[in-house]
């Protein structure tokens, strides 16, 4: 159940990641919140607290480091993730605790305990209300954040809202499948769904449905065959993705002739 | 510069630009530039590349902040015109992803979003916006498909429906003329002059001098700031064009290609 919400939420999110083409962004965040994880972790915090900070930290790094610097974007993303995913490996083997490093590096949704379940029932359903509520700003923010700004609306605001969202739901995505593919999780679904349809409703519909589909399915195998829970979601995942990339009507590579010359 | 209006014009003024001034990083875009523009009236705004036509167009919509001057659009503050929808802005669109999955008519919807509520569900008033708009561009009938599988010409008149869509009084419009067909730009123009008819203001950066000719009541003239503006008669002069274009004239009777050439040379 919690990994269907899970799928669900990162699958919302990886639509808008997706669109703005923020895959790297999505990588870089979801590495970056690990030393917040582990902090939060010997402190005795919650760790989506941990892991915002650091999340939304690493951004601010990756925006201050580019403007002032000549060095190139995509090389800056890289530099700062890096670092902080450094800095995570080292805290873990520093600190004394019972953190298991794999257990953080691959996730292990059999294995969590009721307050951490807790923990990610709630923040899921806040990325979902904030992301229902907002979707259409969102959306118009990743389309054109020109005229979003131009009929007054506040993209300064989305821009770091969706920052917000990314952190939050990386946080629950890598309970799940852990901080190394959780980066698919918030990938993988938009594009699978954008290659199915030309609305964005329906791609969000699509991304939701593929993605906990995914999930689900994933633990069952995971559970029945003994392998890494982690791996078998991201590999269905990836499975649809393919299916979805051969086949898709409109965009597959086998797509139908047919279809496109009656348009 | 010198405004053409009376004092007791002044009331009625759509775009008022008071000495404004632009700098990125210490190189001055734009110095001193001043414009007043009243209720029904199509302006050109004419000058080379770089000369600073984007960047005045960018402080009218508040994207750079003027290190000094005022900028007022129906007598408000730039942020506050844009809440009331007061203003609407056509750019030219270099950074839209156009296989993004959004229909026509959902492009143009995003035109009504600022009226809506924040929970931005289209009201009925909404449709019927929408819809007239996308019939004055004559795209009625592509409404359900793809952005991206529409060809450039329809693409501008699309995101034109989209600000025509929001029902607001100014309108700026950079080079909506560039890379457009032949029935677009017919279409555009008699657009145009109906706005005009219904009491728009209409601010146009182009380098084509024939649409100036042909539709501008007044042209500013810049090159760093103003340096005419008035009627077109007044102010199209060979003189005044001279100053503009960096001593070369270009030729009024060619298109905008030709001008972008001297640029070069």
């Amino acid at each position: 159940m919690v990994s269907a919400l899970v799928g669900g939420v990162c699958g919302l999110l990886s639509c808008y990641m997706t669109l703005k083409g923020w895959a790297l962004m999505g990588d870089a965040v979801s590495h970056a919140v690990m030393p917040g994880v582990v902090v939060a972790y010997a402190l005795g915090l919650p760790f989506s607290l941990g892991a915002f900070v650091f999340g939304v930290g690493s951004v601010a790094l990756i925006g201050f480091i580019k403007q002032k610097s000549r060095i190139k974007e995509d090389t800056v993303i890289g530099l700062v993730f890096t670092g902080f995913f450094a800095l995570g490996i080292v805290l873990v083997s520093k600190i004394k605790s019972n953190i298991d490093l794999m257990q953080i590096l691959f996730g292990s949704p059999l294995g969590i305990s009721q307050s951490d379940v807790n923990q990610t029932l709630i923040i899921s359903f806040v990325v979902i209300f904030i992301l229902l509520l907002f979707r259409k700003d969102l959306m118009l923010y990743c389309f054109d954040a020109k005229h979003a700004r131009s009929i007054g609306i506040n993209t300064g605001m989305l821009h770091y809202l969706l920052l917000t969202l990314l952190s939050l739901s990386a946080v629950v995505g890598l309970q799940t499948v852990g901080i190394i593919l959780v980066v698919a999780m918030l990938i993988t679904p938009g594009a699978t769904a954008y290659l199915l349809t030309d609305r964005f409703d329906r791609m969000t519909i699509l991304a939701v449905i593929s993605s906990s589909f995914s999930s689900v399915l994933g633990v069952y195998i995971s559970y029945w065959s003994d392998i890494e829970t982690g791996g078998s979601i991201v590999l269905v995942q990836t499975l649809i993705f393919l299916i979805a990339f051969l086949f898709a009507p409109r965009y597959g590579i086998f797509k139908n002739q047919s279809l496109i010359n009656n348009d | 510069m010198n405004p053409i209006f009376k004092s007791h014009e002044k009331d009625f003024m759509r775009i008022e630009a008071d000495q404004v001034c632009v700098d990125y990083n210490g190189t001055v875009a734009l110095y001193d530039a001043s414009l007043n523009l009243k209720a029904g009236s199509i302006c050109g705004l004419v000058g080379m590349n770089g000369a600073g036509k984007s960047t005045f167009f960018k402080a009218l919509m508040g994207f750079v902040r003027p290190s000094r001057g005022k900028i007022r659009l129906n007598g408000l503050r730039v942020n506050q015109a844009q809440k009331d929808q007061t203003v609407a802005y056509v750019p030219q669109n270099e950074g839209i992803d156009y296989a993004f999955p959004v229909s026509v008519w959902d492009v143009v919807m995003m035109g009504r979003y600022g009226a809506m509520n924040i929970f931005r569900i289209p009201r009925e008033s909404d449709r019927r916006a929408v819809f007239h708009a996308l019939e004055r561009v004559d795209l009625l009938d592509l409404r359900n498909r793809p952005i991206g599988s529409l060809s450039g010409g329809q693409r501008k008149r699309a995101f034109l429906a989209r600000a025509i869509a929001q029902r607001a009084s100014v309108l700026l419009l950079d080079e909506p003329f560039s890379g457009v067909d032949v029935p677009t730009e017919k279409l555009m123009a008699e657009l145009f002059l109906q706005f005009r008819q219904e009491g728009h203001t209409i601010l146009i950066s182009t380098h084509d001098l024939n649409h100036v000719r042909d539709f501008c009541d007044f042209v500013v003239l810049i090159n760093k700031t103003v340096l005419a503006y008035g009627e077109t008669s007044e102010v199209f002069t060979s003189e005044n064009l001279n100053k503009t274009f960096g001593g070369i004239p270009p030729n009024p009777l060619s298109g905008p290609e030709s001008s972008k050439d001297f640029v070069n040379e």
